[in-house]
């Protein structure tokens, strides 16, 4: 058998791949900071159905286009009408594609993490360096950054086609702006709620369901009493009505704090007094779906 | 490797640890109890993830309370349950968890590829975890417990669900993890036999307590019991009934080989109490003019250490008895 090989050949030869034998690990072990970026990136990529299979990818990516569209329209009737505005407000856009934003939340928090629930992948993660806190953040970092992806995209496209349509650069550039902020908080916010929904049920179904059911039956319930309540006059309750469902509390921060006009029935928005409630409740909720998850893991364990 | 001192583990309504103190050195360790003994509570201590209520443990030198972090970097964990998404490639998943245990991406690819192999996962490494058989699901949770080289490796029920040649198999694999890979192995199982051939040292624990702590060798080298099996020829037609009576008028040590089963009757169990036994065997069959077809060392069986003394005899004949009818279905006689 020796003869075959050429004694030339150095030790350690390569051009025999097979046995080869096994091989220490010596290089460096970046440790607990890196595990958490990994799974962060990981988790971010997992949303829109990167590295999963082709099956994975059609549902975010769909949503993706769904939501862009409408915006690339809005650009192209601006350019084309030549006209002095865009046809919506950037911090309004997102209140308009409520349904798809929901339906992205809905389908991609469970994604995230009831699978790892639901396959007991979880005690893996927890066998390695990183914490019960560190996937918390990573996972709800991911989540947040997916949904800003989804609700910044097409205030790109419209802040883009603006400066195409020659329109005024300064007024343009603040409301981007402040449409950006406004996604910020509600992608952090609706993260935190898909999250924390999600991570109850290790059922992936269900988990789309409940999320689903949560933001639409708040939305639904807050339009019709808001909705009530204007007819019977009673304005000033209607900014206070609006602090109970997530996507009328962005409104209320943003119409009191980012110039926008509140899409509430009647336009009435929160003041500056109540915005600030407004901006405390939606922090506050925030904290508590980080809280919550938090206390989700910390019996998950093995 | 592994150092604990009366480490206890309470829930409010079960002891699962009760004042366990114990030694394990580097080599493959066997953790052997019942369903419930305590040994997947121990393993998460030691992973420094559940508080012990009280006493200390180490791991690798580290002490698991303070240095949790430390310890879950150089160590790997199979766990006992299913922990495996369907959706993905065992290479995408394997990939994923090297990263998690902190080892840059283009070393992460390299060490996946090595250890799939390593663990016998080739071409369908690239396939959807969700096809795999569960032999292969296991290969695939024993790699992600060393794609880091870890220095110690936890593995829990690794047997779990496989036929009979998967289970060879595994703890040939679990075998070489030790003797190839140089990494240290704590297995548990319920099964006190499977872990004669594979460990160095058991472990046994009962009711959070510890039995017995001792290297397999202790166990199986106290005497030696032979097997020997001959050809009959026309002179002597039940050739082991008259090498039987021809050793027995020797004054050896014959085991009760009286079973039902098929085959049994052709196989001679007797005491080796030396080199001399075995030249005896040799003579007595040799004048009597019959084949020797083998003679071979049969060691004994770890459960037996654990039966009562006084019912030592007992104990023997019927281990001795499974052996032969291990023996006698391995040959598919």
């Amino acid at each position: 058998m020796a003869v075959e090989h050429p004694a030339a050949a150095p030790p350690g030869d390569q051009t025999r791949i097979h046995n080869i034998g096994y091989r220490n690990y010596d290089g460096p072990r970046l440790g607990r900071s890196y595990a958490t970026r990994s799974l962060y990136s990981q988790s971010l990529r997992g949303s829109y159905g990167l590295g999963r299979s082709v099956k994975s990818k059609v549902l975010p990516m769909l949503l993706f286009a769904v939501m862009c569209v409408p915006a690339a329209i809005m650009v192209a009737v601006a350019v084309a009408t030549q006209a002095n505005d865009l046809p919506v407000d950037y911090t309004r856009y997102a209140i308009i594609m409520q349904a798809v934003i929901s339906l992205y939340v809905a389908s991609q928090a469970p994604q995230s993490v009831s699978r790892d629930l639901r396959f007991k992948t979880v005690p893996l993660y927890f066998s390695r360096p990183i914490e019960t806190a560190d996937y918390v953040r990573a996972k709800y970092a991911a989540l947040a950054s997916a949904m800003f992806i989804i609700t910044a995209a097409p205030l790109v496209v419209l802040y883009v086609g603006a400066l195409l349509a020659k329109l005024d650069f300064a007024d343009q550039t603040k409301g981007f702006a402040q449409g950006l902020v406004s996604v910020a908080l509600l992608s952090v916010l609706f993260a935190g709620i898909g999250l924390v929904i999600a991570s109850v049920t290790p059922r992936r179904g269900f988990g789309i369901a409940a999320v689903i059911a949560v933001l639409t039956i708040s939305y639904g319930s807050v339009s019709t009493l808001q909705a009530i309540a204007e007819s019977q006059g009673t304005t000033d309750a209607i900014a206070w009505i609006g602090l109970f469902s997530p996507i009328t509390l962005i409104d209320g921060v943003q119409s009191a704090f980012l110039g926008a006009t509140a899409a509430s029935p009647g336009g009435v928005g929160p003041g500056n007094g109540e915005g600030v409630v407004y901006v405390l409740v939606a922090l506050g909720l925030i904290a508590a779906c980080y809280g919550l998850l938090m206390r989700r893991y910390r019996k998950a364990g093995l | 490797m592994i150092a604990t001192e009366s480490l206890s583990k309470r829930f409010p309504r079960v002891t699962a640890l009760d004042r366990l103190s114990v030694d394990v050195g580097p080599g493959v360790t066997g953790l052997v109890g019942a369903n419930g003994a305590g040994k997947s509570t121990l393993i998460k201590i030691l992973l420094g993830l559940s508080p012990a209520t009280e006493g200390r443990a180490e791991v690798l030198g580290l002490d698991v309370a303070a240095n949790g972090a430390a310890i879950r970097e150089r160590v790997g964990y199979m766990p006992e349950h299913d922990c495996l998404p369907p959706d993905v490639s065992a290479t995408e998943f394997v990939v994923h968890m090297a990263r998690m245990s902190g080892l840059p991406v283009a070393a992460a690819r390299e060490r996946t590829a090595d250890t799939l192999r390593h663990v016998g996962l080739y071409e369908e490494r690239y396939r959807p975890i969700g096809g795999y058989s569960t032999g292969m699901k296991q290969r695939v949770k024993l790699a992600q417990a060393l794609v880091h080289d870890p220095q110690l490796v936890f593995l829990d029920e690794p047997t779990n669900g496989l036929d009979p040649v998967g289970r060879d198999e595994m703890l040939g694999l679990i075998r070489r993890i030790h003797t190839d890979f140089g990494i240290s192995v704590l297995v548990t199982s319920h099964l006190l036999g499977e872990l004669e051939r594979t460990c160095d040292h058991v472990v046994v624990v009962d009711g959070g307590k510890l039995l017995r702590s001792s290297s397999t060798k202790d166990f199986t080298q106290t005497t030696t019991t032979l097997a020997v099996e001959v050809t009959d020829t026309d002179e002597h037609p039940d050739g082991t009934r008259a090498v039987r009576e021809a050793l027995h008028a020797r004054g050896v040590d014959l085991l009760d080989s009286a079973s039902g089963l098929p085959g049994a009757g052709h196989l001679l169990l007797l005491t080796a109490r030396g080199e001399e036994t075995y030249d005896l065997v040799r003579d007595v069959v040799a004048d009597l003019g019959l084949g020797l077809v083998r003679m071979e060392q049969r060691r004994h069986h770890i459960s037996e250490v654990f039966t009562d003394e006084a019912s030592e005899d007992t104990s023997e004949a019927s281990q001795n008895s499974d052996a032969q009818r291990k023996e006698a279905v391995g040959h598919g006689s």
